[in-house]
């Protein structure tokens, strides 16, 4: 049997084990097994596969209907099959803590869940986004009657992805919590099962969804912030018009996600110019003052931080020997906590001192990167960009391939228009 | 590949093929770094028995509606008792199978007669809703044959088990998938 043997048991026999005259039998106790490991490299074998699906039916094929099928796919496997869980989001945590060195060893396929699509974003953008990952394919399918969102909130809105996933390998890292996985609004419905708040605010995101694109995906994913930054750095990117532009806006008109950029001068006009520099100018000065900032705020509330740390909570508890209120019946789980605590106080308050001392730097170092991450908007808002086309954003495209068949090139592409008009041919073989 | 009509292109794409490989290159050290640490072994959670205070959490905690938390039994340390402390409430009315008698609040546990005196306890999994209150009785004035463990045929196996975060004695532990219990045993 493949048990592992716990010691002895500490409970003594206080009852001498049974002499049977009956030649009764002592049933066996099932021990029935996890999931075998042989179905996890399954998942990363669907994973990578999906991946290079996605890539194809968007740069290749430029296929909306095959993307659709694939959300599909992805929907029924990683979502209602899988259960939402293994996911490249919470995957992010899985790291965190591996390298806070906190004495966890991440299981293999967790780092390919974190690495593929990361990888596939540098050189291909969020194709993860676009249909293999379970709550995009969701969202993207609700999507009823879309609506511009504001630029000023939607910009605004799309700095907290980046916060979130500060503080989700914050908690992480520090052992704490995955809050990333305890707060998907999502994974409940894939289980059709959970808590009854996470539930309402998965339903709400849905209805939310059926008129603003993919809401999770844009300003909460933490995972989405990551291959953002990626998909910025992407060697291929998605064009929209096969040939050259008309700049017939179609495309813009199309796109539900925001991502969608007009064309623009690199160059300012010279009345324009010195505005322009001093705006920069003031900015990057500004670089460093948003970073130290955040930094200290950051430092200040490291205490507070620190009591998310069930270990840090309990030594606080018991160094104000705060008693729970008294249940009727049995002990309360509080109470037996601090009983424990009672125990071996020692080794609670060095583990409680080390923690905050891990809090201290992780949340000056999360203060710091929330300044960077609103000092970095900041300056992206205020460059120029040269574009002569319509194009999707690098980071904010999704690769949903919704905008190609507004494109009236694509559709000359595609044999479904003339050239030189607007009149439909007779599809021929 | 790279060629761009203007200069003010070709710069940004020169930046951005360095930063992608700066990136590539940050992400091999990260790998690099997880290669030490990683494990090609599935873990999952467990219940060490030893630990585990009986405070109740593991009936509400779970993020499935029935926990994947259950009452286990090994037998070889039961003492088939006819009083058994597990299954009956302190001094009960009659030891019958009346629920005012019983310590299990869903009835999960079966008990039948085998030969005088000797009671057999067998817990219903579909029932048990793993409150650990048989598994408190038992330990206090029986032999502590009745235990919890996480049956893997319902754990979901989360990255971060919601129940050992409020786990009151500090019991759960991850454990190699391929010995994915951990079981109570005696020395006789």
């Amino acid at each position: 049997m493949l048990w592992m043997i716990g010691v002895s048991a500490f409970a003594e026999q206080r009852f001498p084990p049974p002499d049977f005259e009956s030649g009764h039998k002592l049933p066996e106790m099932t021990t029935p097994g996890p999931r075998a490991l042989w179905l996890a490299w399954a998942d990363v074998a669907v994973l990578a596969a999906s991946l290079g699906g996605a890539v194809w039916l968007i740069y290749r094929k430029r296929s909306r209907k095959g993307l659709v099928a694939l959300s599909l796919f992805s929907l029924v496997y990683f979502g209602f099959w899988r259960k939402g869980c293994i996911c490249a989001i919470g995957s992010v945590q899985n790291v965190a803590l591996a390298l806070a060195g906190q004495g966890y060893a991440a299981p293999v396929t967790a780092i390919l869940f974190f690495t593929l699509p990361l990888g596939v974003a540098l050189f291909a953008g969020r194709a993860f986004c676009s249909g293999v990952c379970p709550h995009g394919a969701l969202q993207d399918l609700v999507l009823l009657k879309p609506l511009k969102v504001p630029g000023w909130l939607e910009q605004g809105l799309g700095v907290l992805p980046f916060a979130y996933l500060g503080a989700g390998i914050l908690f992480a890292a520090t052992g704490s919590a995955f809050i990333i996985c305890q707060y998907d609004p999502f994974v409940p419905i894939f289980r059709m099962n959970g808590r009854a708040t996470m539930v309402v605010a998965g339903i709400a995101l849905l209805l939310l969804g059926m008129f603003v694109g993919r809401p999770y995906c844009r300003f909460l994913c933490p995972y989405g912030a990551l291959l953002k930054m990626g998909a910025v750095l992407s060697r291929r990117r998605v064009r929209v018009t096969p040939d050259y532009c008309t700049q017939c806006r179609l495309c813009s008109a199309a796109c539900p996600f925001g991502a969608m950029r007009e064309p623009e001068s690199g160059r300012p006009t010279p009345k324009d110019l010195p505005k322009d520099r001093l705006r920069l100018a003031v900015l990057l000065i500004a670089v460093p003052l948003l970073i130290a900032g955040g930094a200290g705020i950051g430092w200040r509330l490291s205490a507070t931080a620190a009591r998310m740390h069930p270990v840090v909570s309990l030594a606080e508890r018991y160094l104000q020997n705060r008693e729970p209120a008294p249940r009727t019946g049995a002990v309360s789980p509080e109470q037996l906590e601090l009983q424990r605590a009672r125990e071996n106080p020692r080794e609670l308050l060095i583990d409680a001192a080390r923690i905050r001392r891990q809090f201290d730097i992780g949340t000056t170092l999360f203060g710091a990167w929330a300044g960077l991450v609103i000092a970095a908007k900041l300056i992206s808002l205020s460059l120029r960009r040269n574009r002569t086309d319509y194009e999707p954003d690098r980071g904010d495209c999704v690769g949903c391939a919704r905008c190609f068949e507004y494109c009236p090139n694509e559709l000359v592409r595609r044999g479904l228009v003339r050239e030189n008009g607007s009149a439909p041919m007779v599809q021929s073989k | 590949m790279e060629a761009a009509p203007g200069p003010e292109v070709s710069r940004r794409s020169f930046l951005r093929s360095g930063a992608r490989t700066a990136a590539l290159a940050g992400m091999g050290g990260v790998l690099g770094l997880l290669a030490g640490k990683a494990t090609g072994k599935e873990m999952v959670w467990q219940i060490d028995p030893q630990k585990c205070v009986r405070c109740g959490n593991c009936a509400t905690a779970c993020v499935l509606e029935l926990s994947a938390v259950k009452c286990v039994h090994a037998y070889a340390i039961c003492g088939y008792c006819e009083l058994c402390t597990g299954y009956f409430e302190p001094e009960p009315n009659a030891l019958n199978t009346g629920a005012e008698n019983c310590q299990c609040p869903t009835a999960a546990i079966k008990r039948t007669y085998i030969e005088d005196p000797y009671y057999e306890y067998q817990i219903d999994e579909a029932l048990c809703i793993g409150c650990a209150r048989c598994v408190e009785g038992c330990n206090l004035f029986g032999n502590g044959s009745l235990f919890l463990q996480v049956r893997h045929d319902r754990c979901v196996n989360c990255n971060e088990c919601a129940i050992s975060k409020v786990c009151a004695g500090a019991a759960f532990v991850r454990v190699p998938a391929a010995q994915p219990y951990l079981l109570k045993t005696i020395s006789h």
